[in-house]
């Protein structure tokens, strides 16, 4: 299976099962439209015939290239990773997403977790909960070494002592049981000081910093309790953290919703306040509320990333990572790996403040997906069984779909949410993240063709603070 | 980026590498996708392999 397309002025194919990425000239590009496995040495002898534009030598010279191509795996490759989806069995759980405060300080419109309670009471997670967390991941990860732990909310920095209580705890006992704890942090800044900067930046390996972009697109979506911007205290906190974070990784990410579909102006907007490691996510919501991305936006929602894959093409100063368009050609995941994803339910689960267990942080609340409980002991093996097999040969449309190894299915969550079932794929969600990859293999191209590496920042940007 | 070939009519940018990773893959040790940046979405080929040094 192959998937061409045209993005920043190259002809694009990708070779879905080698994973190679190809850049043909016209004459390839279009000649592609009538070749498939099996390719035979000799050129169909109506080949030429379909291909009016070319002079006949082009057509030999493009078809023998391609035909190299066939024959050292880099193209028209078999699908033959289903034998491996076949093996899949329960993996150690490894990752945990942390909901240490089912409560938030913040009230935006968008929330996925209904302003921070998930739909239930507003409450705060306990130390020894946070405790009996660190016990669980410990004992169920079997033979991993690396673990992590998210701390989210809700507002994780209103449970700041047991943010605290919990890394500590961790940190006491990974020796003793040859572990390393990797700490995550979500968090929407407003309850930063100077102690927490410090801490987060010395404990957390990666921080995700919740900001929507430009002030009048932060201000209208993502309000304090009594309506209020929280712009101005949000973002020289966020510099404070970044500028003295050095080369640990971050994420200043936004969700971009129906209200600012020009979203690359707030991808600017954040680079022009100092930071480089941006994301924009589009919401994920009912398709009722006003701000929903809708089937009719995709449109606009397309030539908008065309415009940020642009700006970033060009961009020869102030550059920046986009993380949606980050993908490496050479180095990424594992085949393996890509056949199962976010690992949700299986070596990832979501813990709410009274310790109840769920297979990710957005099915946290749903009672049919509950995994069990840290204080009974309980934990259920049969969705942990379910969600072993739920890879891209279960899911429906994704055997036959060229992304498959890039999204692995999509998000699990959204799929029950938004089709009802998590082996059928969120549409829209699909279609956003397909134009995503095709931009990102593009600004891989790009960078191939220039002979760039991908940008690597190791300090704050010189424009910040 | 590392490897460009070029050829007359076509160039490629990588090595054809995901069938080779299947074989030695599955460690386990990289890092789950929605502890990154997503949280409401899954991209996994922008995750790092964290067997390769």
């Amino acid at each position: 299976m192959i998937h061409k397309f045209k993005q920043l002025g190259y002809n694009i194919v990708l070779d879905v099962n080698s994973g190679a990425v190809h850049l043909p000239d016209d004459c390839a590009y279009d000649m592609l439209d009538f070749l498939d496995a099996p390719m035979t040495e000799e050129m169909p002898a109506d080949l030429p015939g379909k291909l009016p534009g070319y002079s006949e030598s082009e057509v030999r010279e493009s078809y023998a290239e391609l035909y190299q191509l066939y024959k050292d795996g880099a193209l028209f490759a078999e699908d033959d990773y289903e034998k491996y989806s076949n093996t899949m069995v329960k993996s150690p759980v490894k990752s945990m997403c942390l909901n240490v405060a089912h409560d938030c300080n913040l009230r935006c419109e968008y929330c996925f977790a209904q302003t921070g309670d998930f739909g239930g009471e507003r409450c705060i997670m306990t130390p020894e909960t946070g405790k009996k967390a660190i016990d669980f991941l410990i004992e169920r990860s079997g033979n991993r070494e690396q673990l992590e732990l998210d701390f989210f909310g809700g507002e994780p920095l209103m449970a700041w002592d047991t943010v605290v209580q919990t890394v500590e705890y961790a940190r006491s006992i990974e020796k003793q049981h040859g572990k390393h704890f990797r700490f995550t942090i979500t968090t929407n800044g407003l309850l930063l000081d100077d102690e927490k900067i410090d801490y987060i930046n010395r404990e957390m390996s990666n921080c995700v910093l919740s900001l929507d972009g430009r002030r009048e697109v932060t201000d209208r979506i993502r309000r304090t309790l009594n309506g209020k911007s929280c712009f101005d205290v949000i973002v020289p906190k966020f510099q404070k953290l970044v500028q003295n974070r050095g080369d640990k990784d971050y994420y200043v990410r936004a969700t971009f919703t129906r209200y600012n579909l020009d979203f690359t102006d707030d991808i600017l907007a954040m680079r022009d306040m100092g930071f480089v490691q941006l994301s924009a996510e589009p919401v994920v919501t009912d398709p009722g509320e006003p701000y929903s991305i809708r089937q009719e936006d995709l449109p606009r929602v397309f030539s908008e990333y065309d415009r940020l894959c642009e700006v970033m093409a060009n961009r020869t100063e102030d550059k920046f990572n986009f993380f949606h368009f980050m993908v490496d050609l050479n180095a990424g995941p594992c085949a393996i790996k890509r056949l199962r994803g976010c690992g949700c339910g299986n070596d990832y689960v979501a813990v709410e403040p009274h310790g109840d267990i769920y297979p990710c942080h957005q099915f946290v609340g749903i009672e049919q997906w509950k995994m069990g409980n840290l204080y009974d002991g309980t934990f259920n093996d049969d969705i942990k069984t379910y969600f072993s097999k739920v890879h891209v040969y279960s899911k429906e449309g994704c055997r036959n779909c060229w992304a498959k190894f890039f999204c692995s299915g999509g998000c699990n969550a959204n799929s029950f949410l938004y089709e009802g079932d998590v082996k059928k794929p969120y549409k829209l969600a699909c279609e956003m993240q397909k134009k995503r990859l095709e931009c990102a293999i593009a600004l891989a191209a790009d960078r191939a063709v220039k002979g760039q590496e991908t940008p690597v920042f190791t300090e704050a940007p010189a424009s910040m603070g | 980026m590392k490897e460009v070939f070029i050829l007359k009519h076509i160039t490629t940018i990588n090595k054809a590498n995901l069938k080779a990773s299947a074989l030695k893959g599955g460690c386990g040790k990289c890092q789950s996708s929605c502890q990154s940046a997503c949280k409401t979405s899954c991209t996994v080929a922008n995750q790092k392999c964290e067997s390769v040094k």
